[in-house]
């Protein structure tokens, strides 16, 4: 862009990922230690995978934290993708209040907000019997995912031709097929992504979660939370490393498509230039 | 299309989920547990006080060493090839899939007193330091936690900026030092600002990482506020009072924010 970079630039950035990936290379060293330790190594063992399995706790934990996130992420994809639609086709006025409200929960301090639900969940709770548990968790995992959801859809249907949706109904669409056929296409990677990102917060939520699930359910970061005052047990470091694995395969097969899919189009392209000469 | 009325079921929620639990924290504040108006809640500020200025110093100065960093990273990342900036980007989002507790709790295993760091110190023969437990290791953890939120607005900007206005301020003249003072840090400014706040108001939330890392030694206004609603000391009005200080800080270093960059481009994380 401006210069090559230098050695200096080189290493000063490698020493970056160092230190970003120092404490995972750890994590998942010791997921194979054959002892409880954290900083001995007595061997290389499967062991606490093994145990990882049979432990009731930590797996109801990892099946909460999915079954939330994955709700949560849906339930805020439709409330989100219908409210960016509704905001865009608002007055300038009422639009730049509302989005200012939805970008509270986004710039807030997570401990305000997590205590904030808490405050209403226990108030209302009390009004009308019923206590903190999954049914808050949820709802306080989608208040925090729809604000991701509207800021990924607004800027596809900012660049939306607006005479599409009226261009469908002359040719003979209903409003109901224009809105499928004609401007659903134009916003899914929108809204993809915004559920993506809405996911992506589900699953690393800790401090909201902590003041809104009660004491009866807990997610994973919550049970690694109550273990840290004890030990953690190595049976996490190998759900993280797995997890981790996962994470890390979706992300290439992702990229590897979309990379080839750039090539294809770039073919395509010079093919049809040729053409056209 | 007119669609106005998709709107109205997630205005709804916004207003029962986002307004008025805030409106809560204001009531709180100033009432008592007979729910009668009351400044009490406010009467040990003072101590506070003390707590609030330790969290705002240990949070301004992670933010710092963040800006540090993520700064000049972004700016020789930018000069890499399309491939490269593409993979290194991934290469930072990735860790946020591994729980930052287990993160944060694999640093114990680093710094403690017989931990890695200072068994490899030892190997050179330099004597054992001890980090774990003071507020270097609590501001180690933030900044640890959060510099992805400091990279990702700044590597944007960066990355987007008009290659043409640093050729036009080479071709005026300007040399490297002057370009780069003159022309692309003011209009990497935005990002900055907004690395600033999304570092920033974490830090000074933060009640996991000085439990973790700072062992209760260090105690910051987020360990203050968990204390009185899930902790020993139950008492949800005074949390809300200090809730509300917090609160205040926070509006205040958006509204800083806002004055500079229009404050999207921060939101969008990936």
């Amino acid at each position: 862009m401006m210069q090559k970079n230098n050695a200096f630039a080189r290493i000063f950035n490698v020493l970056v990922y160092l230190f970003l990936y120092l404490p995972i290379v750890v994590l998942i060293i010791f997921s194979f230690n054959d002892s409880k330790s954290r900083t001995v190594w007595a061997g290389f063992s499967l062991h606490w995978y093994q145990e990882l399995f049979r432990d009731e706790e930590i797996l109801s934990a990892f099946s909460t934290t999915i079954t939330v996130s994955v709700l949560a992420a849906v339930i805020a994809t439709v409330l989100g993708t219908a409210a960016a639609i509704g905001f865009h086709n608002m007055k300038r006025r009422p639009r730049n209040l509302f989005l200012t409200i939805n970008n509270i929960p986004m710039t807030n301090a997570d401990i305000i907000t997590g205590v904030s639900l808490m405050l209403l969940f226990v108030f209302a709770g009390n009004l009308l019997g019923f206590s903190l548990g999954f049914g808050t968790l949820l709802v306080a995992h989608i208040t925090f995912n729809v604000p991701y959801v509207v800021l990924a859809v607004m800027p596809k249907l900012r660049q939306l031709n607006p005479n599409l949706g009226e261009a469908a109904m002359d040719l003979g669409a209903t409003p109901w097929q224009a809105f499928w056929k004609v401007l659903m296409p134009e916003l899914r990677p929108g809204i993809l992504n915004g559920m993506l990102i809405a996911f992506t917060m589900s699953i690393d939520d800790f401090v909201i979660s902590y003041f809104t699930a009660g004491s009866e359910v807990s997610t994973l970061a919550m049970q690694i939370y109550a273990m840290t005052r004890k030990r953690i047990s190595p049976e996490v470091n190998a759900l993280s490393t797995i997890l981790f694995a996962v994470v890390l395969t979706l992300l290439v097969i992702v990229n590897v498509r979309q990379v080839r899919q750039e090539q294809l189009n770039e073919k395509r392209a010079r093919a049809l230039r040729k053409g056209g000469n | 299309m007119r669609t106005k009325s998709a709107a109205v079921p997630y205005v709804f929620w916004m207003a029962v989920f986002v307004v008025i639990p805030l409106v809560l924290i204001v009531v709180y504040a100033f009432t008592n547990f007979d729910g009668e108006f009351t400044l009490s809640n406010f009467d040990n500020i003072d101590v506070f006080l003390q707590v609030f200025g330790n969290s705002v110093v240990l949070a301004l100065i992670a933010t710092a060493i963040c800006l540090l960093i993520a700064y000049p990273f972004s700016y020789f990342l930018a000069q890499e090839g399309t491939l490269v900036r593409k993979i290194a980007m991934l290469l930072i989002m990735l860790p946020m899939w591994m729980n930052f507790l287990l993160r944060t709790y694999a640093w114990m295993s680093i710094l403690e007193n017989n931990g890695f760091l200072n068994q490899l110190l030892g190997l050179i023969g330099l004597g054992p330091v001890h980090i774990i437990n003071t507020d270097i290791a609590v501001v180690l953890g933030m900044v640890y936690n959060f510099l992805p939120f400091m990279i990702l607005p700044i590597f944007s900007v960066i990355d987007k900026l008009d290659k043409r206005y640093i050729e036009a301020a080479q071709d005026l003249g300007a040399n490297k030092r002057e370009t780069f003072r003159r022309v692309i840090f003011p209009l990497s400014l935005p990002g900055v600002l907004s690395g600033v706040t999304m570092v920033f108001i974490p830090s000074i939330s933060t009640f996991a990482i000085s439990k973790l890392l700072g062992g209760g030694m260090s105690f910051l206004l987020g360990d203050l506020i968990e204390m009185q609603f899930l902790g020993s000391a139950y008492n949800p009005h005074l949390g809300s009072a200090i809730a509300l200080m917090m609160l205040v800080l926070v509006v205040v270093a958006t509204l800083i924010t806002n004055r500079f960059g229009d404050g999207e481009e921060g939101a969008v994380l990936m």
